[in-house]
């Protein structure tokens, strides 16, 4: 049967190199956690690219033509104000609050869209009762890996790749 | 407080002075502290700035009960102090998003040392500069016509009017501020969740670093999202004190009638931004003894960058001078005359020594490096920008078209209160940001620290 283990490595390089073997031998990496973002790290584990830009381009535009509308609306149509027979759309004055908007509502978009694509807020994970596990954000490396049937195989691979911990992830 | 990285001399790496620099040694240098607290001389600080910030608050009431006659502007100078602190202070806000975003654009790994608290500096600075046009609204309690909201009177904002262009630049800004400034900040909120040993400050933390574990996608997601924001953040910068800039330049007064005004308030924001942040920069070194992770070299490269944008300030302000000679309008060239010669020449002289003259000590390099120097170039450069902007406001109204409307400006015990109030507001919310939330971004030294193979 399946099981996770987590297992805890002294710096980057070795968990990059334990990362290959386990692949190497069949088994799965699922999920690495470092304390500062290491380099490839994502595109070595196989993790599909985001669409967090794709979000914000979407709610940035969109945002930047709703503040438009509003003021077309708002001056040539609602509210009319014939100041010496200026133009009532005067669309170049009209595109300062389009473009301060939309750029914070880019930025909104995309702090949801990274928020819903790695499922944050989260109160609470299995991983964080694993003991040593809050040195994740500290000094230490951790990998989570799936072994496909042979789970002393797997213990084996991390040992020998010099992880200084192997833990296994139970969860409810 | 006890040392973890001890500085040393000659600096043992580009970016980082102490010998080793692991990931423990780091954490525990720009985290540590929080918890330990800072002792006797930040509540000290604290007390000092308290009174600032009743102050600020007295003097607010006292202006809203009274109405802004209380200020020393008069039927001809309209805009005052208010005006000319809000241009300042968003200046000032400006730099922290400008640095942090283009250094992280331009991959310049130094802003580790510098960019969280160049952007809390963003956020303080903002939120007072948004004060600013309000208190200067007269009306106050009608702040809120500037948004559009469904309402019984039918009324929309004058899109075509700088306050609502002010208002919308603010708003945008500061929130989006906010969110670049979070945004970076969850790793390390995390980091201080895992090492605090209060069980509130566990849940605190814990809260605002959303359950955050450092798994490869959360960071890979997190940098595609930091590099883009910093991507739209630079112009959303420029387009803020372009609008500002615009607020002058739309107007038909001589002096500000310029189109150079947009570009020379970003650069003259920029300048007076990183001016502060080299004082904040050697309060926080000083204060939490960061002397192995904010180096001489860190001060090194901001003064080049002070030195530049005074370069660039002095052509600006000679292009000004060239286009009053050169448009050849009588209004024009007075007010350049006025500037050198009228009521407040001494003071425009001031400015051009603070802001031109002063700054090029920074090409010699012992200058560049030596706080003792540094510092109080820093400071010039602040006071040097403030009396800009005041003289933007005072030059112009002081001595317009008309001759019968020729008066000038004189403070009153108001004005130097809505000066000095925030300027000892920031540094009381400042301290209290020093001793919430680490200063230093610490995933990035972390990360800094290995690029330098000083881990």
């Amino acid at each position: 049967m399946t099981e996770k283990l987590l297992a805890e490595f002294m710096d980057g390089e070795t968990l990059k190199a334990a990362l290959q073997r386990v692949r190497g031998a069949g088994h799965a990496a699922l999920e690495a956690f470092t304390p500062y973002p290491i380099e490839d790290l994502a595109d070595h584990l196989g993790l599909d690219r985001s669409r967090i830009r794709v979000a914000m381009l979407v709610g940035g535009l969109t945002t930047a033509a709703f503040a438009f509308a509003l003021q077309w609306y708002s001056a040539v149509i609602d509210y009319p104000i014939d100041s010496g027979g200026r133009p009532l759309n005067s669309w170049q004055v009209f595109l300062l609050v389009p473009f301060e908007i939309g750029i914070f509502a880019a930025a909104l978009s995309g702090v949801i869209a990274f928020f819903r694509s790695c499922r944050l807020p989260r109160l609470h994970d299995a991983l964080f009762d694993i003991p040593g596990f809050e040195r994740a954000t500290q000094d230490r490396y951790f990998l989570l890996t799936a072994s496909g049937d042979n789970t002393a195989d797997l213990r084996t691979v991390l040992t020998e790749a010099g992880a200084v911990a192997v833990t296994e992830l139970r969860e409810p | 407080m006890s040392k973890v990285l001890v500085a040393r001399d000659p600096p043992a790496h580009r970016w980082i002075s102490s010998g080793r620099a692991g990931d423990v040694a780091i954490t525990q240098a720009i985290a540590d502290p929080l918890f330990t607290g800072f002792g006797r001389s930040w509540w000290f600080a604290l007390l000092i700035t308290f009174p600032f910030v009743l102050w600020l608050l007295g003097a607010i009431i006292w202006l809203f009960y009274q109405g802004i006659g209380i200020w020393g502007i008069n039927s001809t100078i309209v805009w005052g102090v208010a005006i000319a602190n809000y241009v300042w202070w968003i200046g000032i806000g400006n730099a922290g998003t400008l640095i942090s975003a283009m250094l992280l654009l331009t991959r310049q790994r130094w802003r580790a040392s510098i960019n969280r608290f160049a952007e809390a500096m963003t956020l303080f600075a903002v939120a007072i500069a948004g004060l600013m046009p309000i208190i200067h609204l007269g009306r106050p309690i009608y702040a809120y016509w500037l948004a559009p909201y469904p309402n019984t009177m039918a009324l929309w904002p004058q899109w075509r009017s700088a306050l609502v262009w002010d208002f919308w630049a603010i708003i945008s800004y500061l929130l989006f501020s906010l969110l670049f400034w979070y945004v970076s900040l969850i790793p390390d909120l995390a980091t201080m969740r895992d090492r605090t040993p209060h069980r509130a400050g566990q849940l605190l933390y814990g809260a605002f670093a959303v359950g955050w574990r450092g798994s490869a996608r959360e960071w890979s997601r997190l940098e595609t999202l930091h590099t883009t924001m910093a991507a739209l953040g630079v112009p959303l910068v420029c387009s803020v004190h372009s609008i500002v800039g615009l607020d002058f330049a739309a107007s038909l007064m001589p002096g500000w009638q310029e189109s150079i005004f947009p570009p020379y308030f970003v650069v003259g924001a920029m300048y007076s931004g990183f001016a502060m942040v080299v004082v904040l920069a050697a309060a926080i070194r000083w204060g939490l003894s960061l002397q192995a992770i904010i180096t001489p070299r860190h001060f090194d490269a901001m003064a080049r960058i002070l030195l530049m944008a005074s370069i660039v300030m002095f052509y600006s302000y000679a292009t000004e001078w060239f286009m009053g000679w050169y448009g050849g309008e009588h209004a024009e060239r007075e007010a350049v005359r006025f500037e050198f010669t009228g009521t407040y020449a001494p003071l425009y002289w001031a400015l051009l020594a603070c802001n031109c003259l002063i700054p090029q000590i920074l090409w010699w390099p012992f200058a560049r490096r030596s706080l003792l120097v540094l510092i109080p170039v820093a400071i010039a450069i602040n006071i040097g920008m403030w009396l800009e902007r005041i003289l933007i406001v005072w030059n112009t109204l002081s001595h317009g078209y008309m001759p019968s409307l020729w008066r000038s400006f004189h403070f009153t015990f108001w004005d130097w209160s809505f000066l000095v109030a925030p300027l000892g507001f920031f540094a009381f919310l400042f301290l209290l940001f020093m001793r919430l939330v680490p200063s230093v971004s610490m995933f990035d030294m972390r990360q800094l620290a290995h690029e330098e193979q000083a881990a």
